[in-house]
């Protein structure tokens, strides 16, 4: 029970706001002395562990430049020109064809997209483009739930879409763990039967998006409202 | 023997952290200037030195890093963001050149994965086949720079200021998936997933088939907002609740359970924090002031999902 102090650190750290690096930090070397490493072997796991998952930062860092650079000479900008002209566009629109594209690729086993090189870029300024081509000014508000339902349409393609391919990290890993305990267990059958959620997955990314398009329609509406009796 | 390894792009990564390091040591009107330098300076460390250095080193460097950003040395220079008016400019001017470098990214690691992999002399390959996405992506980050740059007609110092301007935006949380999984490596290293698994299969009763896939489902979900990462749950899970009641006690199949439990643990991984480079990450690069905002919105559709799971495995894993 004592090892489950770096949860509760981390739970507390998080709902007390204290720095996040901080905190982690804390509940590692708890974590570590609670089962009896020494503090050089603690050291030794969290440096093993994080050179080990330097993936998860390369693709920020090297699209950052290329972004950086095409945002200088008006990315964003020419995105929300384009998106203009389109009359069936809305910010809920955008984001589910995103979701769709994202998630379709990557069941093909083609990574495109992310966070840095399409959501900030691209996704996110044209989806509020769409929002704003309807005439309506958005509030702060509205603007930061388009761009979160952008980054939660990259999320949903990606992990959705991914367990259908069989040359993919998570059916590997499956089948290293039943072959590691005698069972023979088809990739294909595992699969197969990610399908069925992948659908469901998209399908509430459709129910949310349809929310967020009435949502901002509402608050542009209430907005003309007030405007009006003034 | 490779000719591109995936070391050779952590290097790249490595040196362009040197170069914003740099620039940052030279911004005088930057309010931590030698703090925020050293703290990119010891990033790029760790991504050229992995595999040289001690792993022990790596550690401490770590260490380094956390306290300088917890004593809030870490900070943003003055940004020199070009205006509005300019970006519309370039924007008319260069029309829907602008997007050729930026498709160039897909289109590279696309066509790179399903090519590049396959590309060898005899033993002399030309990538190394296990890393070919990651090095995919790279060469397609670093071409579409040169294309970015040629349509533009920006010299390589305005791409690296535009970079480290962006960089800079999100600041020490640039670690945090790292440290976040460093501390899930530690998780498992300890056994804590198997205390969390314990604690499952006594309190509630696994003998009922339904109730195990209830268990399984939650654990699964519960353990990975933990850990961060629905792979490090899977084997702990499957191994404690999963396997021994679903599918021995119960006589379940073992692909239908592995296939929906991994995507239960997926519905964790969008309402949790410690999925930094998908929750956190995100809200800083689309530099929203709430950093939970990715998760509150992906909070019902998380709910949704893992209902249906829930409902999906109970009907098919002692079908089929």
């Amino acid at each position: 029970m004592i090892k489950l102090i770096g949860v509760a650190l981390i739970a507390a750290g998080f709902a007390l706001r204290l720095n996040t690096l901080l905190v982690v930090l804390a509940a590692g070397l708890a974590t570590g002395f609670a089962a009896g490493f020494s503090l050089n072997e603690i050291m030794a796991m969290i440096g093993k562990y994080f050179s080990d998952n330097r993936a998860m930062t390369l693709p920020i860092v090297l699209m950052l430049p290329v972004v950086g650079l095409l945002e200088r000479y008006g990315l964003k900008e020419r995105a929300e020109v384009l998106i203009r002209r389109s009359k069936a566009a809305t910010a809920g629109r955008v984001i589910l064809l995103y979701t769709a594209v994202r998630q379709i690729s990557i069941s093909l086993g083609v990574s495109i997209g992310g966070h840095a090189g399409a959501v900030r870029p691209l996704v996110a300024p044209m989806a509020e483009a769409a929002a704003r081509g309807r005439g309506v000014e958005l509030s702060a508000a509205s603007v930061v739930s388009i761009r979160a339902h952008a980054a939660a349409g990259e999320n949903i393609g990606n992990f959705f879409g991914e367990d259908i391919f069989i040359a993919v990290g998570a059916i590997l890993l499956m089948k290293g763990f039943f072959d590691a305990q005698g069972m023979n267990v088809s990739v294909w059958a595992m699969a197969l039967w990610g399908i069925p959620t992948a659908f469901i997955a998209f399908g509430a990314m459709w129910w949310r998006c349809r929310l967020l398009d009435r949502r901002i329609e509402q608050a542009a509406a209430d907005e003309q409202k007030a405007g009006g009796g003034q | 023997m490779k000719i591109i390894t995936v070391e050779a792009c952590y290097a790249v990564v490595g040196l362009y952290l040197f170069v914003l390091a740099g620039r940052i040591a030279g911004e005088r009107e930057h309010p931590r200037r030698w703090g925020s330098a050293l703290f990119w300076v010891l990033l790029g460390v760790t991504f050229i030195g992995a595999k040289i250095l001690p792993p022990t080193l790596v550690g401490y460097l770590v260490v380094a890093m956390v306290v300088l950003a917890a004593t809030g040395q870490v900070t943003r220079g003055a940004s020199h963001e070009a205006s509005r008016e300019e970006r519309l400019g370039h924007a008319e001017r260069l029309k829907n050149r602008i997007f050729w470098p930026a498709l160039l990214i897909p289109a590279t690691a696309a066509v790179g994965t399903l090519v590049l992999g396959e590309l060898h002399y005899g033993e002399v390959w030309l990538v190394e086949p296990k890393q070919v996405t990651l090095i995919a992506l790279s060469l397609g980050a670093m071409l579409a720079l040169i294309a970015a740059m040629r349509t533009t007609g920006a010299s390589v110092g305005t791409a690296s200021r535009e970079g480290s301007r962006l960089l800079q935006t999100l600041g020490w949380s640039l670690i945090l998936p790292q440290m976040l999984a460093a501390l899930g490596g530690i998780f498992a290293k300890a056994g804590v997933g198997e205390v969390v698994a314990g604690l499952v299969a006594q309190a509630v009763p696994t003998g009922v088939p339904w109730v195990a896939v209830v268990a399984y489902c939650a654990g699964m979900a519960l353990f990975t907002m933990v850990m961060g990462n629905a792979f490090a749950a899977f084997a702990v899970i499957t191994g404690g609740i999963g396997l021994p009641f679903i599918v021995i006690l119960h006589g379940g199949n073992p692909a239908i359970m592995a296939a929906i439990g991994m995507l239960s643990g997926y519905c964790g991984t969008l309402l949790t924090p410690m999925a930094a480079n998908f929750n956190l990450v995100p809200a800083m690069l689309l530099e929203l002031d709430d950093k939970h905002a990715v998760i509150k919105a992906q909070v019902p559709l998380a709910l949704v999902i893992f209902a249906a799971n829930v409902i999906l495995m109970m009907v098919l894993v002692y079908r089929f």
